[in-house]
């Protein structure tokens, strides 16, 4: 190594310790702005440390340049619109198009690479076959997995799962496709079959991510951010970059713990959830015998007020209703009224609360609420006891009794213990099911009335309710 | 295997469990905001996409630098961006003045 690349390779280790700095500071709201700057800084100095050796090299032909120039302008002005424009209930499409784009440029750094080797006639390519292969695979997937992944989230493609006939032997054969087209790169130098493997690679993500149910996509997200992390380490292995090996491997760990946080918040084994088969409303179980003949009492505005009003704790407990009825501006100008009258509010958070980790969160902070107000599950369900009112918005499955039994769809889930508050009130436009196709045993509790409304409409309603009734 | 790539290996194994004991701290609060900033930090593909730029002579090596400059450059200036959004909305305490967006 000339001292010249010892030193651009040294640069590239400070961008990495960047990142993990960067990190390391969203342990905490309070710090997470500076991460976010850290890692910022890493970044620059990584892109000024590869313009020094593109400069260097002196092979960057004038196209070349206009190309990288060109290329760079385009992207960072789509990234830059989109990331300034995108709603907020919008941020898990945005992230999946993050990922595939991290993903598809990843593939691309590695078949440019193999094409590149190839021209040079160097046979068999020896060990950077392999990571060349996997970045290729894993790369093609997170790109087509993730378009169909933002689609499913943005509406265009059908959300709930898609499973067809002979469809999983499509997928056999796709995989059986891509690894023999990668067996045979091991031992020969071939164009085709790389093109081969990738266009498999690219029917597999596409195939992976249909069935998957709308209620399932938290776990997507994080699994397809997992993949890309995995594809840019791969491509930092394909052209010996360290920076591209620790930012990739970061990336991955990431990705592989959300994955794993949001599976078991939904006691499901990921395989499960990629084979598909929740909402599909074949797993419907009928209430608990007991609960049969129980009644759903409903309420009016006025008198969810005063039980609101009057007291001391409320715990707010928000779903994705919530956020598609645009109600989290409304929750928090409602939680507001009460916190001056000297209520104590907290919002109860389940880790699939939204539709990607943590989404409830920007949700509310986005409304205002401050974030020591959003209690997550395991701290909040013992406070739940002590609670007068629990006001359940926009959520189902997350508070349903009956995961505390075996025997049920979502039997073993770990819920938000709501039916221990004292009272409980659920928002709910209609005595629809959630994405398991069950009914609510929390519904016919004799301490829950439903508030039959839009979320939006409710809180204004609420608001207007108790600001008349304590004047 | 050569040296250079059990140094490799050895990195990014390190890495990973950096990765897994730094982001194990990471409240749940901020998981949305966490992904975003490694989107971005995974963004430093643009590094390996602008690289190809140095031996990059032919048409088809032209097409393959300028898409994956395009994506890449997306990654990295969307992510920050929108992660510095994110985060500037998490506040202690609710505002006396109600902040109008955007």
């Amino acid at each position: 190594m000339s001292t010249f690349d010892t030193g651009i390779q040294l640069v590239y280790v400070l961008a990495a310790a960047c990142f993990v700095i960067g990190l390391h500071l969203m342990n905490s709201p309070a710090s997470a702005r500076r991460g976010n700057q850290a890692s910022t800084l890493g970044m620059v100095i990584a892109g000024i440390a590869t313009l020094i050796l593109l400069i260097h090299s002196g092979t960057v032909t004038a196209t070349g340049w206009a190309v990288l120039i060109a290329g760079s302008a385009i992207g960072s002005a789509v990234g830059l619109y989109s990331a300034r424009t995108i709603q907020m209930t919008a941020m898990p499409q945005l992230v999946s198009m993050f990922n595939a784009v991290g993903g598809g440029a990843a593939a691309l750094v590695a078949i440019y690479e193999y094409m590149h080797d190839e021209s040079l006639h160097t046979g068999v390519l020896g060990t950077t076959t392999v990571t060349t292969v996997l970045d290729v695979i894993i790369g093609a997937v997170t790109f087509s997995g993730s378009i169909v992944a933002a689609g499913k989230l943005q509406g265009i493609v059908p959300g709930q799962p898609l499973i067809f006939k002979g469809s999983r032997l499509i997928n056999v054969a796709l995989a059986v496709i891509a690894v023999g087209s990668a067996i045979f790169l091991f031992t020969t130098a071939s164009l085709p079959a790389l093109f081969i493997m990738l266009l498999a690679a690219l029917a597999f993500g596409v195939m992976m991510v249909l069935p998957i149910g709308g209620a399932d996509m938290p776990v997507v997200i994080s699994l397809l951010n997992a993949f890309t992390g995995t594809a840019v380490a791969m491509a930092g292995f394909v052209i010996a970059n360290w920076a591209l090996i620790v930012a990739g491997a970061l990336v991955g760990a990431s990705g592989g713990i959300l994955t794993k946080l949001m599976a078991d918040a939904m006691n499901r084994s990921l395989a499960n959830i990629i084979i598909g088969g929740f909402g599909t409303g074949d797993s419907v179980v009928a209430l608990d015998p007991g609960a049969g003949s129980a009644q759903v009492r409903s309420l009016a505005a006025d008198d969810a007020a005063i039980q609101l009003a009057y007291a001391s704790k409320v715990i707010i407990v928000p779903g994705y209703g919530l956020a598609a009825a645009q109600a989290q501006h409304g929750v928090a100008e409602l939680a507001k009224t009460l916190e001056e009258r000297g209520i104590e509010v907290s919002y109860a958070i389940h880790p699939v609360a939204g539709r990607m980790p943590g989404h409830m969160n920007v949700l509310l902070a986005e409304a205002n609420v401050p974030y020591p107000q959003l209690v997550e599950m395991d701290e909040i369900n013992p406070e739940f006891a002590r609670t007068d009112v629990a006001l359940v918005i926009g959520a189902n499955d997350v508070t349903n009794p009956a995961a505390r039994r075996a025997g049920t769809a979502i039997s073993g889930m770990p819920i938000l213990d709501v039916d221990q508050a004292r009272s409980i009130i659920v928002i709910k436009r209609s005595m629809g099911h959630g994405y398991a196709g069950l009914d609510n045993e929390l519904y016919v509790d004799p301490k829950t009335s439903m508030y039959f409304a839009d979320a939006k409409k409710a809180m204004q309603q609420l608001t207007a309710a108790v600001k008349t009734l304590v004047g | 295997m050569s040296t250079a790539l059990v140094t490799d290996i050895t990195i990014f194994v390190l890495a990973l469990l950096v990765g897994i004991e730094v982001i194990g701290k990471v409240p749940a609060t901020l998981h949305t905001p966490l992904m975003s900033a490694t989107n971005s930090i995974h963004g430093i593909v643009l590094a390996g996409a602008l690289l190809i730029g140095v031996t990059a002579h032919s048409v088809a090596g032209y097409i393959l630098a300028f898409v994956a400059a395009v994506f890449a450059s997306a990654n990295v200036v969307g992510g920050y961006v929108v992660t510095g959004r994110m985060l500037k909305m998490f506040k202690r305490r609710t505002p006396a003045q109600k902040a109008d967006q955007n």
